[in-house]
């Protein structure tokens, strides 16, 4: 029993993934805030995004590798990471051109 | 008008090719044009309803609705493509035989056609309800230039079907010994890509392990949001970072499909193959 809940805690340091930091965005007018942000590098993170705009938003980074609809007033979370120093984009894939933003890595 | 195009265009790519190569395997069923627009339909009339209830959807499963059911769609478009090569490695020379000696008549295909149309189905449903739900925004906007918007994304998925049908008119001027060779071994292709972005999807939610978050880095080469990033995605599962469960369940599927086309191609059946071809009398 005891070394089983060891073993638990040995993996979730590894893994870094239980205690993984969340930043959150919202949209308003197509326009995501904060548009910047930093997170740390080699660690999972999660990023949670509100829409507050009257249509569905896709949010969506190659760079995180995450895809995810965003309904009108709704709430997504997706997990990203562990990323290499460096600075990463996304966008909001049905506005691309007004809804984007980036997320710098940094050690 | 022309963002709108290209947004609605890089949705539909990824079906279309598909649809195309899936078009190209059944070549000669009889049919099977009605099989596939059978699928379509279906895949439309289920993306619409899944885009009117993609917040439920989005919530289920404490919030990894989206990523399962993108999974599970992968995973059946997967096992459809899995019995399609089946059956082909069953009946596939049978059949290329008797569309020589009959021209492209009928060739019967049941079973396959019915898999075949629903991964026409699973394509469709999942980068169509991205489709719809993006135009549904624009119609209910009040947004100056709504109507040009939908105009826009119309032709997106105009130049998405014609995609699909050059890519189909490009595999059937394949001379047709060589065309199931080819077509099979696409199918592999793309079943195994699927099969490997289904398990990368599932581990982004944690549900499996990555076995490494980045194999290996190719951005800097081709980068999976390109256009033919995008194509190669669709067809082969390409991405530029994936993690190691990506690359294994690709390879996993691949070795699978290859044995079991080789265990369906040696299973006694009834054939009528042909005797050896007597020399011609000059």
């Amino acid at each position: 029993m005891a070394r089983g809940i060891l073993f638990i805690a040995a993996l979730s340091l590894v893994g870094g993934g239980a205690a993984a930091d969340t930043v959150e965005l919202s949209l308003k007018g197509h326009k995501f805030t904060p548009s910047d942000i930093t997170v740390p590098a080699n660690q999972k993170f999660q990023i949670k995004v509100t829409n507050g705009d009257e249509a569905p938003a896709e949010f969506e980074s190659h760079d995180l590798k995450v895809e995810k609809i965003v309904v009108p007033g709704g709430t997504i979370t997706v997990t990203a990471g562990p990323l290499k120093p460096g600075t990463y984009q996304f966008v909001d894939d049905y506005h691309p051109d007004d809804a984007k933003g980036t997320v710098t890595a940094k050690e | 008008m022309l963002a709108t195009l290209i947004i609605v265009f890089r949705e539909v790519l990824e079906a279309g090719l598909i649809i195309g190569i899936v078009l190209a395997a059944t070549e000669g069923v009889s049919h099977r044009g009605r099989w596939i627009a059978g699928g379509i339909a279906g895949g439309v009339s289920g993306a619409a309803l899944l885009a009117a209830f993609a917040g439920a959807l989005s919530n289920a499963f404490s919030g990894s609705g989206q990523e399962l059911f993108n999974a599970a769609i992968l995973l059946i478009a997967v096992a459809m493509l899995g019995v399609h090569i089946t059956w082909m490695a069953s009946h596939g020379r049978q059949m290329a035989q008797d569309m020589k000696a009959m021209g492209r008549a009928v060739v019967a295909g049941d079973r396959s056609l019915t898999a075949m149309a629903l991964v026409v189905t699973m394509a469709v449903l999942r980068e169509g309800s991205e489709v719809v739900l993006f135009l549904f925004g624009i119609a209910t906007s009040t947004h100056e230039g709504a109507a040009a918007m939908l105009m826009g994304g119309a032709a997106g998925v105009l130049a998405g079907a014609a995609v699909s049908w050059l890519l189909y008119r490009g595999l059937v001027a394949i001379p047709m010994k060589h065309l199931f060779k080819v077509t099979n071994a696409m199918i592999a292709l793309l079943a195994a890509g699927m099969a490997g972005q289904a398990a990368a999807i599932l581990a982004g939610t944690g549900m499996l392990p990555t076995l490494g978050d980045e194999l290996w880095d190719t951005s800097a080469i081709l980068r999976d949001d390109s256009i033919v990033g995008r194509a190669l995605h669709a067809l082969i599962g390409y991405s530029d970072r994936p993690p190691g469960i990506q690359v294994l369940a690709f390879l996993i599927t691949l070795a699978a499909l290859a044995l079991l086309s080789k265990m369906a191609g040696q299973a006694p059946r009834v054939s009528h193959r042909q005797p050896a071809p007597a020399t011609h009398a000059r």
